[in-house]
């Protein structure tokens, strides 16, 4: 800011000691700025811990106490509220989430990799950007419409096609916990294929691949580790996932034998009780020893996630 | 005094009217209490859940000025209540809680007794099939058995009068509002399920209903509601230690009037006329 001839002193030192003044300001700010990024990225652990910790209290008097953790996990008898003799047991529903995510996934993968691959490979232009807003836009439709569409739309078609008595079943929230997994799997795959160097393609396409032999013996294996997170975010997502399969899926307690039958999920058992037990009492413990375990399995599903993603780190490091 | 008392209450909202028990009763009790604030906003009701006899007890004790029950008063509770005000507990009938059984309109079924309904429903029944109850062509022949979440008041109701608070069978497609049993019912041919009476719409078929097989069965009308003929009815009540006086006699007087049963239709339950 100096000036080789000042003709006023007092002109020249004002804009100076302005400057000095903000810099003075923004160095008092700097530590506080500081302090709040810092005090934002610790509350996400502290509100996790939190949460953890909530349920935990909540669960604890009969998860250490009364509970019989063998039926819990081994009996499909889930009479909570009986007169005769309350039981338990949650291995109906845990099969019912396994079926339903699992199903799920068998018709998400397929179909989330090939839109990825379809998106990073062979799109450009226009076309590449309006199927990823579409496909963010899917990822925006709030659970309660899916379960809407399960209910009211899917639920009878599925009736009209296979014959099935009941429209609401495993088959009917498997499609549609696919179609809410199916935007995650995409925007996470098509980030991993974009991180493998173009050089990758240039490589195999000069050794005379065609397009479709360099994505499946060149970017598939370059970008494993990414595809897999993708899909296990997407399983983090169906497994989670609550009102659509407590709509779409016939919340019925009982281990499906075929795709048509209903079943009940871990999540949807917990919406539909909680509200209306008493607080306190062992049915409301024993729904919050639930979410302990739908705690764990999305703790496994998310760490395995984000170990398989270092794992690309690492081997884009090498 | 009288006029003491009106003045007061137009200046800010002193009158508070207690209501407490039946947890059946809580949405029906809050509706009302809403109406009537809309109505006279210079008295405030109250109200509290617990149960039937939470509420009873606390009638005894003076601690609210109107207990709602699902049940009548047990002998031990009005000797209770006497000892204590001095005067019999009177009991208000301010609706009926009925469940029509409803089935598919395509059912050719047309009556159903209590006893059936424990086999369908019940955790050792023996009823899978429809043509276990001579019902023929329906599409798979299964019985679709349409609940409620566990921890519903009207699964607790269902479970008392039908399998004598016995276990219900796992496995029935469990709806999750009174209204949703009814939309099920009306999308699934092999379906039966229960739900308030109110809850009927065009596209479903309510059974008429006896207590053993063979009896003929009652109509789900509101008469046979009213006049307690119709098996899986119960009445709704409201206990005053005493008759009723003042701002709860108003209230009462309220809720027996033709506004005041417009809510007990829209929540799905019988009114008393």
């Amino acid at each position: 800011m100096s000036s080789p001839t000042p003709a006023h002193p007092l002109e020249s030192q004002s804009p100076r000691s302005l400057c000095a003044r903000l810099h003075l300001v923004l160095d008092c700010l700097e530590p506080v700025v500081e302090w709040a990024i810092r005090v934002c990225g610790w509350s996400a652990i502290l509100f996790v811990f939190a949460i953890f910790l909530f349920v935990l209290r909540e669960a604890a008097p009969v998860l250490f106490g009364k509970l019989n953790l063998v039926e819990f996990f081994t009996s499909t008898q889930w009479q909570p509220s009986s007169e005769v003799r309350p039981q338990y047991g949650t291995l109906a529903l845990l099969v019912g989430t396994l079926c339903v995510t699992g199903l799920a996934m068998l018709l998400a993968v397929p179909l989330g990799l090939g839109a990825a691959v379809y998106i990073s490979e062979f799109c450009t232009g226009r076309l590449k950007e309006m199927l990823k807003i579409l496909i963010e836009l899917l990822a925006a439709i709030p659970s309660v419409v899916w379960g809407f569409i399960g209910y009211v739309v899917l639920g009878p078609l599925i009736m009209q096609l296979t014959g099935a008595a009941v429209g609401v079943n495993l088959l009917n929230g498997g499609i549609i916990l696919a179609l809410m997994s199916v935007p995650v799997i995409v925007s996470v795959g098509e980030d991993a294929l974009k991180a493998v160097p173009d050089s990758y393609r240039e490589a195999a396409i000069s050794l005379g691949a065609s397009r479709w032999e360099m994505v499946h013996r060149v970017l598939f294996p370059a970008a494993k580790n990414g595809l897999l997170a993708a899909v296990l975010l997407g399983v983090g997502r169906a497994i989670g996932e609550t009102m659509a399969v407590l709509m779409a899926t016939g919340h019925a307690v009982q281990i499906p034998t075929s795709l048509v039958d209903p079943i009940r999920t871990l999540t949807a058992t917990i919406a539909a009780e909680l509200g209306e037990t008493v607080a306190g009492e062992t049915h409301y413990r024993v729904l919050f020893v639930i979410g302990l375990v739908l705690f764990a399995v999305a703790f496994a599903v998310n760490l395995t996630a984000d170990l398989v993603v270092k794992g690309i780190r690492r081997d884009q490091t090498d | 005094m009288i006029a003491g008392c009106l003045g007061n209450a137009r200046r800010d909202p002193t009158t508070v009217i207690r209501v407490e028990g039946s947890d059946t009763m809580v949405n029906i009790a809050q509706a009302w209490a809403e109406q009537y604030h809309k109505l006279r906003p210079e008295v405030s009701v109250q109200v509290l859940g617990g149960g039937s006899g939470v509420g009873i007890a606390s009638l005894i004790d003076g601690n609210c000025d109107m207990a709602n029950t699902s049940r009548k008063m047990k002998e031990k509770e009005i000797e209770k209540a006497k000892a204590r005000h001095g005067t019999d507990p009177v009991e208000h009938v301010v609706g009926y809680d009925a469940l029509g059984i409803y089935v598919h309109p395509a059912n050719p079924l047309e009556c159903i007794s209590v006893e059936e309904l424990a086999e369908i429903f019940g955790v050792d029944g023996t009823i899978t099939r429809w043509s276990q109850l001579g019902v023929h062509g329906m599409p798979g022949d299964k019985i679709i058995r349409v609940s409620r979440q566990n921890s519903s008041g009207t699964y607790a109701y269902f479970r008392e009068v039908v399998l004598k608070n016995r276990d219900l069978k796992l496995g029935s497609v469990d709806a999750n509002g009174s209204k949703d049993v009814v939309a099920l019912v009306a999308r699934t041919p092999g379906a039966i399920g229960y739900s308030g009476m109110g809850y009927a719409t065009p596209n479903v078929k309510m059974l008429k209903v006896s207590w053993r097989k063979g009896e003929p069965g009652i109509a789900p009308t509101i008469e046979n509601a009213q006049n307690n003929s119709y098996p899986i009815t119960r009445p709704l009540q409201i206990y005053t230690a005493g008759n009723p006086i003042g701002e709860v006699k108003k209230y009462l007087d309220w809720i027996f009037s033709p506004s005041g049963q417009r809510v007990v239709i829209e929540l799905g339950y019988v009114p008393i006329r």
